[in-house]
């Protein structure tokens, strides 16, 4: 499988590994995949008093495009509030990164952990969790 | 001077020696006669090219010339057998018995038999790779025609006890074929001693070229036949209709006798090289063998690396050409059926590579090879959360995995 120019780059030199503390009130943690699949990714995000996700970082046990999409969707997440990072789509990935349509589900994956992410985080502050219905493409 | 990638993918195939090409060039160029004509020296030239090869191949299998069916390759060497045999002897019975770690070819024409009536056992196997003897002599019956076991598997290497299986099939008047693809030119098979009755072999597991194999058939004690699965004018003892492919039938034979004189210095130099890798890579934490280490071929190993994904793995061992047990193309994974047989977890089947060196393999790319295997997955745990988990002393099973 050949693989993107930003894949590989990616890969390589990825973005934002590591992990934040998830007892802090502040931090969101969104753990989805499962191991018999193939692909398990971790995304955290720390959030301030503006609703502005300061800080985001990632894990992944999957293939380079799954490690790709986790990368990419924590330097999007930085910056953002948390309303935005809410409609990050997955297409966005699919296109920045090239996927070719078998690693769509990579991209599904990042965006995925990215809304349990910020649940978590809602959760944590005392507000309603939302509605995951996938509107994967 | 390393010249990247690394080819350590020599269960998949291997490069053709210098020397086999040396031996086929002519018989692509001036010798270019069909081994079938009679009637002048071009045919005859092709003839003996052929003839001579058949002697190559039988003293490396200690056989007679006779007994070699030249084939396409081991795929159609396993299809003539299995389906040969099952046409032939219909009339003794429907029944045959297999294992789970065949290859494709054999467990697929297995399928197709079924399809037509037949009966299959696939017997399973254990940790090792390796079937329960007392499993296969329950698993016969009045209506067992054949035996289907393979000499050594191409995932894992591990060797069958082919001398014991075949001493069953004797007791029980049934015939024994092996799949023997991996084994022939890289450890010593005899078909006399390991009382074989059929075995399929290809040209290019073994330096030689690609589409070109053979179906050993016995002709005494007992004298087995096949029924064509190739219709045509008769060649090959009516076994195999279709003009003889001259340059690579000679470059099989070839290839047969390079290996006969070659084999004991190869395996001496290749399994070193071998258990040094495996040594090396067994330093890496929760990283395990792959199926039996003392019955295996000496060039494979095959190694799980626990907490990293396959095809990250292949991404971040870019510089070697090596298999992994890992088909991860889609959200459906498909890990491999022979890791699965050995009894691997999904993500442990995902997650190996299998190492396969060659005649050509050198220590300097062996030394290659340990660095950036280590540096990949290294790496990989450092990104991975399962790696961490497993640091931290969390059960991945207690939790709760949110399936996609
Ligand atoms: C055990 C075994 N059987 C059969 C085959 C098929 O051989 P060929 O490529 O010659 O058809 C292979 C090679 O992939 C093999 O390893
Ligand atoms: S994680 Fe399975 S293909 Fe990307």
């Amino acid at each position: 499988m050949a693989y993107s120019d930003k894949v590989i780059d990616h890969y390589n030199n990825p973005r934002n590994v590591g992990t934040l503390d998830k007892s802090k009130a502040n931090v969101g943690t969104g753990l989805v995949g499962a191991p018999e699949c193939g692909d398990v990714m971790r995304l955290q995000i720390e959030v301030d008093e503006n609703q502005v996700i300061t800080d985001a970082k990632f894990k992944t046990f999957g293939c380079g495009s799954a490690i790709a999409s986790s990368s990419l969707a924590t330097e999007w997440l930085k910056g953002k509030t948390v309303d935005e990072a809410l409609s990050i789509d997955n297409m966005e990935i699919v296109e920045e990164l090239a996927l070719p349509p078998v690693k769509i589900h990579c991209s599904v994956l990042a965006e995925d952990a990215i809304k349990s992410a910020i649940n978590d985080y809602r959760v944590k502050n005392g507000l309603p969790a939302l509605e995951l219905n996938n509107s994967h493409h | 001077m390393l010249t990247l990638p690394i080819y350590l993918d020599n269960n998949a195939t291997t490069p053709l020696d210098p020397r086999v090409l040396d031996a086929m060039l002519p018989y692509m160029t001036t010798m270019f006669g069909n081994a079938a004509s009679r009637n002048h020296a071009f045919g005859w030239q092709a003839e003996e090219a052929v003839d001579y090869a058949r002697e190559q191949i039988a003293s490396l299998i200690n056989c007679s010339p006779k007994e070699i069916i030249f084939t396409s390759g081991a795929t159609e060497s396993d299809n003539l057998a299995l389906k040969g045999v099952f046409e032939m002897y219909a009339s003794k019975g429907n029944h045959i018995i297999t294992a789970t770690t065949e290859h494709k070819a054999v467990l697929d024409a297995c399928k197709h038999i079924e399809k037509l009536g037949g009966k299959v056992t696939y017997l399973p196997v254990n940790a090792e790779g390796l079937i329960d003897l007392q499993e296969l002599e329950a698993a016969i019956t009045d209506k067992t025609i054949l035996i289907a076991i393979m000499y050594a598997n191409n995932e894992v290497g591990v060797i069958q006890p082919v001398r014991e299986i075949s001493k069953i099939a004797k007791k029980n008047g049934i015939l024994f074929f092996t799949d023997a693809t991996q084994a022939v030119g890289k450890i010593p098979v005899d078909v006399e001693a390991d009382g074989i009755d059929l075995m399929a072999f290809s040209a290019h597991k073994m330096y030689g070229p690609k589409g070109v194999g053979a179906l050993y058939v016995r002709r005494k004690n007992p004298r087995v036949k096949v029924t064509a699965q190739m219709d045509g004018g008769g060649h090959e003892r009516g076994m195999r209709s279709g003009t003889l492919n001259v340059p690579g039938i000679v470059g099989l034979g070839k290839a047969c006798e390079l290996a006969k004189q070659e084999m004991e210095a190869d395996t001496a130099r290749i399994s070193a090289m071998r258990d040094r890798l495996e040594k090396e890579l067994l330093t890496l934490e929760e990283s395990y063998v792959n199926g039996s280490r003392e019955h295996r071929l000496p060039h494979v190993s095959n190694i799980s690396f626990k907490y990293v994904e396959g095809e990250g793995l292949m991404m971040g061992v870019k510089d070697l050409a090596v298999s992994s047990g890992s088909a991860c193309t889609s959200a459906s994974l498909e890990p491999s059926y022979v890791l699965k047989a050995l009894g691997l977890s999904d993500d442990l089947a995902h997650s190996s590579l299998r190492f396969g060196l060659s005649r050509f393999t050198t220590d300097e790319e062996i030394d290659f090879a340990i660095n950036h295997v280590k540096e990949a997955v290294t790496k990989l745990r450092e990104m991975s959360p399962l790696w961490e988990m497993f640091k931290e002393g969390i059960d991945l099973n207690s939790i709760e995995w949110a399936e996609h």
